[in-house]
């Protein structure tokens, strides 16, 4: 336990020298409660910039969700996964009680905030994708969790999809106001209003 | 715990770490210990640069009505960068030259960093970059630390071999969208944050003589041939053996030195500082004709010619600390002026084309290092030159 303590520093000291990351809470706090941070996904290392960003006590109840069938694969990789205490969901295989819905709700208990990125994949355009409903259903079913929009500018500079040697420009991560599921929104509205509450970090 | 368990501490086994500590130490600060001059000029800075301080920090607890706080806080800024910097070249000449050529280094990198946030690259300048920030940014610096047999490689290695190898790999990459305009910018990133300044810690590896080749800082005359200790083992120029008329009667056992790279190193950045400082009041005091509004509403002709003559009057104020006579020191600071200067509009104009106001606040909470070297980058080689040319055996 100690060694992967001492690694997910490191890993977080790296990611932040890299990204030369500046944090910002925009209307908005740390705070160690449930809550989900969604973010637009630009690079691979959207998640681990994410992540350390955030203080330590809130960083160690938070977990990043994370494809299973990539961080399984090899020990390295299943040791940084579980070094960030990543959720490993299965995209392959997705069965009746086993929707990563599902998954995330019974694993994160009544402890600890995730990290998901619902554009699904990474993203190649200057423009957000649409997002996918796992938001929707993830805050239908756990109403009570702070949903927490993150913008994170000038990632995609530092290390674009495709590459593996970083350029350690300076970058932006813009944490914004908690929002909810309002009564009797429908899905296709929750979601738009997700993704302009992203977008519009990029202008505060 | 008890007394007698002290009994067992080797002094042997503390001291030997320490006396190769002490040795490393002399051999890394050849000059610095010695040199009276520039500790009495840098420790003058220093102690104004801290009154400055404190007095920044009561202003700031006055009513707004006395004191204007837009203008307290920039000055606030500007007093902690230069607190900072000093520390830095302190830190520098204390641990050694080296140290002073690392911090340097990672000063460029930074601003090369902040250049290159702020103009848009595409994709396919990737690998560009990257080779850019990881190869030859640490490659100028580790070839200016070579010392001057180097400089042949090092004048040449980013205006030439960056220059075309940066183009060619955009090429490789397979986007031709505005692709001189992209090179452009990797050069001139390159160019200015890590080539230009690369020469100020450059001064550090001189072998400096004064305008008429004899050696500078004048050898003191050695009372005995044993105190010339050994300065060949120095990586910094060794003082060749006493021949011009030295007057000093150095009575002190190990002779003070009167004058060193460091303390010219530190004459030019105070200088191209200075210079901002006195561009600006000047402007603020007769500035009526602005230079260029579009690119800077601030600079005007009223500034440039009150800071550029104020410049002068303290390099020659200042010329003791340097091998430059008065008439020279004038020169050489009106050259470091009016190349701070050019330096300070020419990064406006950058800014303004970016729709950005200072470099810092392109991420919130950096004090944008690129704004505080502008001037600085764009002296550095000039100086560096002329030091060069006129000043060395």
């Amino acid at each position: 336990m100690a060694s992967k303590r001492l690694t997910s520093s490191i890993l977080a000291g790296i990611g932040r020298i890299l990204s030369g990351a500046t944090v910002r809470w925009h209307e908005s706090q740390p705070d160690p409660c449930q809550r989900i941070y969604f973010a637009n996904h630009t690079s691979h290392l959207d998640a681990l910039v994410l992540w350390s960003s955030l203080p330590r006590p809130v960083r160690d109840v938070t977990r990043p969700v994370a494809a299973k069938d990539y961080w399984s694969k090899g020990p390295v990789r299943r040791y940084i996964a579980s070094c960030f205490n990543a959720m490993l969901i299965d995209r392959d295989e997705i069965k009746v009680h086993q929707s990563p819905v599902d998954v995330m709700i019974r694993e994160i208990g009544l402890k600890y905030s995730l990290i998901v990125f619902p554009e699904g994949t990474r993203n190649h355009e200057e423009e957000m994708q649409e997002f996918k409903s796992g938001l929707y259903y993830l805050s239908k079913k756990r109403p009570d969790l702070e949903l927490i929009p993150v913008y994170m500018d000038n990632l995609n500079r530092v290390l674009p999809r495709g590459e593996f040697l970083p350029v350690p420009l300076l970058s932006c991560i813009t944490f914004g106001p908690p929002m909810w599921l309002e009564a009797k929104e429908s899905k296709v509205d929750f979601l738009k209003r997700a993704r302009e509450a992203v977008r519009r970090l990029k202008e505060v | 715990m008890t007394p007698t368990s002290f009994g067992n501490f080797d002094a042997a086994q503390w001291s030997a770490p320490l006396a190769v500590l002490a040795q490393w130490w002399q051999l890394a600060n050849p000059q610095m210990l010695r040199d009276q001059r520039t500790n009495i000029l840098l420790g003058t800075v220093l102690g104004l640069l801290l009154v400055a301080f404190f007095i920044g920090r009561l202003l700031k607890r006055q009513p707004e009505s006395t004191a204007n706080p837009a203008v307290v806080r920039t000055f606030n800024l500007r007093v902690r960068a230069w607190l900072l910097m000093c520390a830095m070249l302190i830190l520098g000449f204390v641990l050694g030259y080296s140290v002073t050529l690392v911090l340097f280094g990672l000063v460029s990198f930074w601003a090369l960093r902040e250049f290159i946030t702020m103009t848009p690259t595409r994709r396919g300048d990737h690998r560009a970059l990257f080779w850019s920030f990881m190869l030859f940014t640490p490659l100028q610096y580790v070839l200016v630390a070579q010392g001057d047999s180097f400089y042949a490689f090092y004048t040449v290695m980013i205006p030439v071999y960056a220059s075309l190898f940066i183009p060619a790999r955009i090429a490789l990459a397979g986007d031709p969208k505005r692709f001189l305009e992209r090179t452009a910018k990797i050069q001139a990133g390159l160019l200015i944050c890590v080539y230009a300044l690369s020469h100020a810690p450059a001064i550090l590896t001189l072998n400096i003589t004064d305008s008429a080749g004899r050696p500078w800082p004048a050898p003191a005359a050695a009372p005995a041939p044993a105190t010339s200790q050994a300065d060949d083992t120095d990586p910094m120029p060794a003082t060749p053996p006493a021949t011009a008329t030295a007057k000093a009667p150095a009575p002190a056992k190990t002779p003070q030195q009167l004058g060193s790279n460091a303390g010219v190193l530190f004459f030019f950045i105070l200088l191209v500082q200075l210079n901002d400082v006195f561009q600006y009041g000047w402007g603020l005091l007769l500035g009526k004709h602005v230079i260029a509004p579009e690119i800077n509403a601030s600079r005007t002709w009223e500034g440039l010619i009150g800071g550029c003559l104020c410049t002068m009057l303290v390099g020659v104020i200042l010329c003791w600390v340097t091998p430059f006579q008065v008439p020279e020191a004038a020169v050489i600071a009106l050259i470091v002026a009016l190349m701070g200067s050019a330096g300070g509009i020419t990064m406006s104009a950058i800014k303004r084309d970016r729709g950005v106001k200072d470099f810092g606040t392109l991420v919130q909470g950096h004090a944008g290092v690129l704004d505080r070297i502008d001037s600085l980058c764009f002296a550095a080689p000039v100086f560096f030159h002329i030091t060069r040319f006129f000043y060395t055996a």
